[in-house]
């Protein structure tokens, strides 16, 4: 093996197993042809504006509505994901109950479940003739057609994020610093609190961004449920869409820019927040192996 | 250690604790999901099957029903052919700059439906880059079907490459290098060395592939221009019978989805079981040995 890798052609290192040419040129053909050259048509479309028009339109006091529409009830979802989503992580992990196995499968469904079916779904439910909308009536509260509709919607898409990000690493900890907590004295939350919650963090956290991501982006969910009134439940992939369909090229892709450069900077944070927990567990186990020695 | 077997009661919590947390998930998931499912169906058997297969049978929708299927099959044909290039490539050889190709084909991920589809109108559509070029020879992809299939590949992308290049970095390259050592063509070590690897992963990106093509909505809607019998999808074909307040039609087209959607949950159990028990089963044969 050894003697193989050391013969380096370029920038790749040498390889006995053919194909690296063939599938390597496809493959960069294909992201060419599919992903890069579309998307950097959104940079170039960019262009085609002045500074002070790109300014003015994604400043625009509408586009500025949908911003804080759009990254508060995202923000505000993924919250709601993050404790509920690390409460159905630990309930799955930790305690057996009958039906568990279907449970679990479920989770996943907002990934599975078309935008547009939970839109309408959802809707259904939380006008005031709907099943869970006619209960909240009663108290004053008004879901559909609000601001509280896309938080319902946006908490949905954004579900299984933090479930499936805190249950693998649940399901690898190492009971045996529980139980090293407890024998010297800990109480159930105290250990949960200093040992569990330590541990699980960056997962959680990363499913946070996750979810959060998730809902910015968010389109066919939405719409049904927000009503789309201008200023008050409009959201900014829906701007956007209302600029095409008027044909405002110009003004849907600075808006789209706009969004794009968010996705990016999140996508990132993930990266780095990901590469974070790798570095902290790594030093975990070097510090337990030190600590065994 | 004597706790693996029986519950450790210094390590959990008391049965009262533990029958409020499980309450507190199982009511947070059931309204969150289940009842949202549950009213798809209920609403769209409103009233009587017979409405119910009524409005399945309209032209419109099986019109939808059948645009869908080609962009499924396009995008699952496209990003399969493309998953397994890029994870040979990425999970066999050390190259420069892999880790930049990998967040590449992340990037759909990251990008917004509705972004994904104002990308094509902008290279395609009649204002769009192409757009002249493509007016003056009479060939339409914006509001079209190629469209729709371009939008459906770009959503669909990751989906098969993502399940596989961690799966073939894991398996290295041992196997291959032996079965080239031996005198096997590149093909044939494909075939009978690492297929036989990644077929469980290699269908669950097929599966997920499949899920999504079927159900994208916004992507789709910019490139689809809505026009009935001829680009709608089952998801835009949703949209328009709700909004003309035809509720027991769409949710009996949008029952379709939501058994699509649950077939796929169901199959992705299945595959995640047959891979521990496949993981299960090479560790014990490597504990024998």
């Amino acid at each position: 093996m050894e003697d193989l890798s050391i013969k380096s052609t370029g920038l790749k290192k040498y390889s006995v197993i053919p194909g690296f040419g063939l599938t390597m040129g496809f493959t960069l053909v294909y992201v060419s042809l599919i992903v890069l050259i579309p998307l950097s048509g959104i940079l170039i479309r960019t262009l085609d504006l002045t500074w002070a028009e790109f300014w003015r339109t994604v400043t625009d006091p509408r586009v500025m509505a949908s911003y804080k529409l759009t990254f508060g009830a995202s923000f505000a979802g993924a919250l709601i994901n993050a404790v509920f989503g690390l409460l159905v992580a630990w309930v799955l992990v930790r305690y057996q109950f009958p039906g568990k196995r279907i449970v679990d499968a479920l989770v996943d469904l907002p990934f599975a479940l078309p935008t547009a079916v939970a839109g309408i779904a959802l809707t259904d439910l939380y006008t005031k003739q709907g099943w869970i909308g006619s209960i909240l009536a009663k108290f004053g509260i008004e879901v559909a057609f609000t601001p509280l509709g896309v938080l319902v919607a946006l908490t949905f898409i954004g579900l299984p994020f933090v479930v499936r990000t805190v249950q693998p690493v649940l399901e690898e900890m190492d009971r045996g610093e529980e139980e090293a907590s407890v024998s010297l004295g800990a109480g159930r939350w105290r250990t949960f609190r200093l040992v569990i919650f330590p541990s699980i963090w960056p997962a959680l956290l990363t499913g946070f961004t996750l979810s959060f991501a998730r809902a910015v982006g968010e389109y066919g969910s939405v719409i049904f449920i927000s009503g789309n009134m201008p200023m008050k439940t409009e959201i900014t992939t829906l701007l956007i869409v209302t600029k095409l369909e008027q044909y405002d090229y110009a003004g849907a892709t600075a808006i789209a820019l706009v969004m794009l450069v968010i996705s990016f900077l999140m996508l990132l944070s993930i990266n780095l927040l990901q590469w974070w927990g790798r570095s902290r567990h790594q030093a975990d186990h070097g510090e337990t192996s030190y600590v065994l020695q | 250690m004597s706790s693996n077997n029986k519950p450790n009661l210094a390590i959990t919590e008391p049965a009262w604790v533990r029958r409020i947390l499980i309450g507190t998930a199982l009511l947070f998931l059931g309204i969150f999901l289940f009842v949202p499912l549950a009213a798809v169906f209920t609403r769209a058997l409103e009233k009587g099957f017979g409405v119910y297969a009524e409005s399945l049978k309209d032209p419109d929708a099986l019109s939808a029903v059948r645009l869908t299927l080609i962009a499924a099959a396009a995008s699952v044909v496209l990003n399969l052919i493309f998953g397994l290039a890029a994870a040979w490539a990425i999970g066999k050889y050390e190259f420069f700059g892999k880790n930049v190709l990998i967040t590449l084909i992340d990037l759909p991920f990251a990008v917004s439906p509705v972004v994904s589809g104002l990308i094509y109108v902008l290279l395609f559509g009649l204002q769009g880059f192409l757009g002249p070029w493509l007016a003056e020879h009479d060939i339409k992809i914006i509001f079209a079907i190629p469209g729709i299939i371009l939008a459906t590949v770009f959503v669909t992308f990751p989906f098969v490459a993502r399940e596989l290049i961690p799966l073939m970095q894991a398996q290295g390259t041992d196997e291959e290098e032996a079965s080239v050592v031996l005198g096997a063509s590149g093909w044939q070590t494909f075939w009978h060395v690492t297929l036989p690897n990644i077929k469980w992963g290699l269908l669950y990106g097929v599966i997920l592939t499949n899920a999504r093509a079927m159900g994208e909505f916004g992507a789709v809607s910019v490139v689809s221009g809505h026009i009935r019998g001829l680009t709608n999808t089952i998801p835009l074909h949703v949209e328009i019978l709700y909004n003309e307040y035809n509720y027991v039609a769409a949710f009996a087209v949008a029952s379709i989805l939501a058994l699509l959607a649950l077939v796929t949950l169901a199959v992705k159990s299945f595959v995640e079981w047959r891979r521990d028990q496949d993981l299960e089963a090479s560790r014990l044969a490597e504990e024998i040995s």
